[in-house]
Order: structure tokens, then C-alpha cells, then sequence
């Protein structure tokens, strides 16, 4: 008794269709081919994301080497900007950066709590959404307009450190609600549920257990927002950010609220265009400190969250 | 149809008392609307308390939207209407002055699908009583007392008495929904809603979860949605009809099954529909 035809002859029947009856046909290996072909295909794209990312970094280093040494962070700059540290710059970005947070943490979080928890579905609630999914997406340049007309001129701050931090504020506040809502939102509707059923108020639901399962998310969104305030050079240079102030080296509080500063990603922009024969390395130097910055500020955020997530029980 | 309705959903004799009991629940041509569609058509029921009331009826017939309308659940979705009363303990829980909070500190409800907290089994237990307790109410020892009491009366006191700490996600399904019924149970409840509380586990963790709600006949008023006519037949002491948003059969569950009044019932609990 011979083995019955092989079915429809498209699907392979060459002579090890015989030998086993589950070997791979024709159609089979085209199909392996082509995931084959997409895996790696993808794969290089993914590569392609991290390989730029590891250049810039090593190019940065490389040309900045010359100039970095523990000096260049605790120093002021001297020789006409062409030498010296980027102390006062560093600090000024701390001051920037703390400010803004201080303010655009706290509304923004507690407008997304609203958004997000209390908030139902009306006109009002819907303008609200669409109003910050816009201010989003407004280019830091026009942040930069409006915080000269509105902080500079009209609040009467002048172009001072309260001005600049308040127009970061500004620019970083939707991008915190929307995250703020999105890591609310990943807490499952059941959870809420079963509170409300146990005669729960919301504000008690939220915070024994929505805000203790989403505070991991939350804190993702103001990190993100922190690099972004730190290397965003637009919003402060009309604001409240300066070519060059004169502060004692090392110190931590040089300056009051109502002062101009400098700020690193102002500074780099200064020595780069502005200052004649300014050695190349200084640049390089100063955005790797940026980065420094960036990355010291996010790794204690991401630590906390790291911790807070422990905690999460689901 | 609405005629044969209303005549077929007059309380049997053997109900007629629990009309003045005011312990029960008591809905008076209760209708309920989502935006334009109306989910409940006049249904006027009389519960009796201390008993377990099934509500039978095919996807769809509003027996679940009746469940959630006996602690207010359905007035968080957008555009939900209703016209009738509700009263529940001998108070209309529709009354403007009627608390959520309150409310549903009496009316606890158990889901189809366990959603125990992201917390410790402990800390579920007492959840409710921290909620309502204010700082510092419940001294630890009788905080205990009530997380053993309450685990008892589920039958799970022995199964997780040493690992009180753990987290109560990590239980089986079974232990999670008498978990969800233990919750309620330190707040003093009169009245459990459940809805299909079994639909989720397995044959042997249902009839754990019937043998408990045998247990608990007499001391709560129990209110159960179920698709299983089966479970119906075997936990509930009453059973409620409805088909299309309205109440058709309401009687002893006994009676029901074996001599249903209406053609309707008759034909959904023989299984030709539904």
C-alpha cells in the first residue's frame, strides 16, 4: 500500500515530501526565509539606534580630553572664557533645573491626578485635554516668547533666574501631565473598583493604592522632563541666562532667584559661536559635563524608581 | 407583554411577607437607562433578607445592571438614568442625602473576576475598616482579631494563617475570591452583591465558594447573578427571572424551577434559549 498523493501539488511535494511527512516544503523555507530576513533586518535598525549614541559619546570624550579634569567642573571660567571651569554655568543649571521642577512637578502631577481620576468626560475636561496634548508640542522657541512676555516683562521678574526656571516650568509641564495620566492609567480599573465597593472615597483610593502602584511611572515622566530642561537652550537665553557672571569657585548657592546665571547649554553655545580662539576642546568639555549633569540627575531618579517598583504588587 | 409582565411579577404568596420585613430589598418600578437605551423596565422586587436570591436570565436581560444598581455602581458611566426606588434596610437608597461611602460600607459587591488589592492578605481584610476607621481607631490586636474572624467565616483562615504578610495576587484564583468576600465582611455588611462570582474558577473551587455561601445563609442578604442555572438551583433560596430588562418570575427557588408560572421562564430554565 503505497502512502497517498501528497495534497495540493503548491505545497511542495518533491521527493523528501516523502521521506517525512512533516519536512519542510518549499513554501515553508520561503516563509523562514523571509522572518530570517526580517530579523536581522530589524535587528540593524535596533543596532543602529544605540551605535550612533555610543559615537557621540566616545567622539565627545576623545576631543574633550584635553581640557577635562576635576578643575574644569569647580572652576570659574577665565581668560576671557577661554580657559578656566564651567562652575558658575553648572550651578546655574542646577538652579534652572531645581526651579522649574519645584514647579512644574506638583501642578503637573496634580493636574494629571485630576485629568486622569477625577475628571469626567465634558467640554470642559476635553479642552483641557487638547489644550495640553498642544502646548506639547509647541517649539521651545515660542516657550522662550511667551516666558519673555509673560515672566520677563509682565510679572515684572526681569530677565532673572525665576523667569528662565518658570519658562522651563511652562515648556515641561504637559509633557508631565500626559505621563503623569498615562502611568495612572496603567493601574487596572479593577483595583479602583474593588475600593469604591469597600466605601472608599477617591481620594482614598488614590492614594493607598493608585498613586503607590503608578509612582514608579510618574517619576519616569519628570526624569525625561529634567534632560529636557537641563539642555534646552532656547527658553532661557531671552529669560534669564548670561554670557558670563563672576562667582566665588566651588561655591554652592552663588546665586539669589532674582539673579541672571549662566547655564551650561547656553554656555556651550556662547564658547562655540562667541568667543575667538577659545581652545577646541572647551566645547567638547562642557557638553560632556551637560551630560554628566543629565545622567547624575536621571541614575538618583531611576534608583528611587527602581526601589518605589520593588513595592509594586501586581 | 407589558400586562403579563406586570402580573406574572406580583409576589407569589410565599413572598408576601418580606414585602413589610425592612430588612430586605424592596425595588419599586425601578428602570434604569444607559444614554437612550433602557436596560431596566419597571422592575418591582421584593427580596427577602437573610436569604440568597438568584438572578437568573440570558446576556444581556439587565440582571447585572439590577445587581450594580443596589450599591449605586452604575452612576459612574457617563449619561445612566433611573426613575423608581430602591430601599434597602427600609431606606431609599436614591434619596439625595443617601452617601455612596455609607451606602456601600453596607452593600459590599464581589466581581466575576477576584480583584483582591495589590496589598498583603492582611492588608486587604482590614482595608475596609482602615477606610472607615479614621488614624489609629483599631488598635493592632483587634485589627487581628477581625482579619482572623472574617478569614474564618470564608473558610481561608487555616489555608494562609502563616503567610498573612504575603501578597494577596499571589493566591489561587478560589482563595482570591473568598479573599474578595472576607473584605467585606469586617465592615458588618447587610447586603452581598455577587456577580457570577464563580464564572471565573474551576468545578472544585465553585462548590468551595457554594459551600461558603451556604455558610453565610441567614447572616447576610445575598444577592447572586449567575449564568449557571445549576448553581442557581443549588445555592439560592429564591430566584428572579428577568428577560429583556424586565422582572418576569420571581419565587422560591424550589417552586421555580419545578412549576414556573410563566411560559417564558419555563423555556429558559429548560435551556431552549438564553
Amino acid at each position: 500500500m503505497s502512502p497517498p498523493e501528497a495534497g495540493p501539488s503548491t505545497l511542495g511535494s518533491g521527493p523528501d515530501r516523502a521521506a517525512n511527512l512533516f519536512a519542510a516544503t518549499d513554501l515553508t523555507r520561503r516563509k523562514l526565509r523571509a522572518q530570517r530576513i526580517a530579523k536581522y533586518a530589524f535587528g540593524a535598525m535596533a543596532a543602529a539606534i544605540v551605535l550612533p549614541l555610543l559615537l557621540i559619546l566616545a567622539y565627545l570624550l576623545v576631543r574633550a580630553w584635553p581640557m577635562l579634569s576635576w578643575g574644569f567642573i569647580t572652576e570659574v571660567p577665565a581668560n576671557f572664557m577661554r580657559g578656566g571651569g564651567v562652575w558658575p554655568a553648572l550651578v546655574g543649571t542646577l538652579y534652572l533645573v531645581t526651579f522649574s521642577l519645584l514647579v512644574a512637578a506638583p501642578i503637573g502631577v496634580l493636574a494629571g491626578i485630576y485629568l486622569n481620576e477625577f475628571a469626567r468626560d465634558n467640554w470642559f475636561t476635553r479642552a483641557v485635554n487638547l489644550a495640553v496634548i498642544n502646548l506639547a508640542g509647541v517649539p521651545s522657541i515660542v516657550h522662550a516668547l511667551f516666558g519673555v512676555g509673560a515672566f520677563v516683562i509682565f510679572a515684572g521678574l526681569g530677565k532673572s533666574i525665576l523667569a528662565a526656571s518658570l519658562t522651563l516650568a511652562i515648556m515641561t509641564l504637559p509633557v508631565i501631565i500626559v505621563s503623569t495620566k498615562e502611568a495612572l492609567n496603567a493601574v487596572p480599573m479593577a483595583f479602583r473598583q474593588a475600593c469604591w465597593n469597600l466605601g472608599a472615597s477617591r481620594w482614598q483610593v488614590i492614594r493607598t493604592i493608585v498613586l503607590p502602584n503608578s509612582i514608579s511611572g510618574i517619576l519616569t515622566g519628570l526624569i525625561l522632563q529634567v534632560s529636557r530642561a537641563a539642555g534646552d537652550t532656547a527658553p532661557i537665553m531671552f529669560t534669564g541666562v548670561v554670557f558670563y557672571m563672576a562667582v566665588e569657585p566651588g561655591t554652592l548657592l552663588p546665586y539669589s532667584p532674582t539673579d541672571q546665571c549662566m547655564a551650561l547649554a547656553y554656555h556651550l553655545y556662547t564658547v562655540t559661536t562667541q568667543v575667538q580662539d577659545a581652545p577646541e576642546a572647551l566645547p567638547y568639555a562642557t557638553a560632556v559635563v551637560l551630560i554628566g549633569f543629565v545622567f547624575v540627575f536621571n541614575s538618583a531618579a531611576i534608583i528611587l524608581r527602581t526601589r518605589l517598583r520593588a513595592k509594586k504588587k501586581w | 407583554m407589558t400586562t403579563s409582565t406586570a402580573s406574572s411579577a406580583e409576589p407569589r404568596p410565599g413572598l408576601a411577607a418580606a414585602a413589610s420585613a425592612d430588612r430586605g430589598i424592596l425595588t419599586r418600578d425601578f428602570s434604569l437607562w444607559y444614554g437612550g437605551f433602557q436596560a431596566l423596565i419597571g422592575v418591582s422586587a421584593s427580596i427577602r433578607p437573610g436569604r440568597i436570591t438568584a438572578l437568573i436570565g440570558p446576556s444581556g436581560c439587565g440582571k447585572t445592571t439590577l445587581l450594580r444598581s443596589f450599591n449605586r455602581m452604575n452612576e459612574r458611566f457617563p449619561g445612566v438614568r433611573t426613575s423608581g426606588q430602591i430601599t434597602i434596610m427600609g431606606q431609599n437608597i436614591l434619596a439625595p442625602e443617601v452617601s455612596l461611602i455609607e451606602l456601600r460600607k453596607s452593600v459590599g459587591m464581589v466581581f466575576q473576576r477576584p480583584n483582591p488589592l495589590p496589598l498583603s492578605i492582611y492588608d486587604n481584610v482590614v482595608f475596609g475598616l482602615r477606610l472607615h476607621g479614621g488614624a489609629g481607631s483599631l488598635c493592632r490586636a483587634e485589627e487581628k482579631l477581625a482579619v482572623e474572624k472574617a478569614l474564618r467565616e470564608v473558610f481561608l483562615w487555616d489555608a494562609v494563617k502563616d503567610r498573612l504578610g504575603a501578597r494577596a495576587t499571589e493566591l489561587q484564583l478560589e482563595q482570591q475570591q473568598k479573599l474578595c468576600i472576607a473584605r467585606l465582611l469586617p465592615l458588618r455588611p447587610e447586603v452581598l452583591l455577587m456577580d457570577e462570582p464563580c464564572s471565573a474558577l474551576d468545578a472544585e473551587a465553585t462548590a468551595a465558594v457554594e459551600e461558603l455561601l451556604d455558610g453565610m445563609r441567614r447572616r447576610y442578604t445575598i444577592v447572586i447573578v449567575t449564568h449557571n442555572m445549576a448553581q442557581a438551583r443549588r445555592v439560592s433560596d429564591d430566584c428572579i427571572y428577568m428577560l429583556s430588562g424586565r422582572l418576569v418570575e420571581h419565587g422560591p427557588t424550589a417552586e421555580l424551577f419545578i412549576n414556573p408560572r410563566d411560559r417564558r421562564t419555563e423555556e429558559y430554565i429548560e435551556g431552549r434559549y438564553g
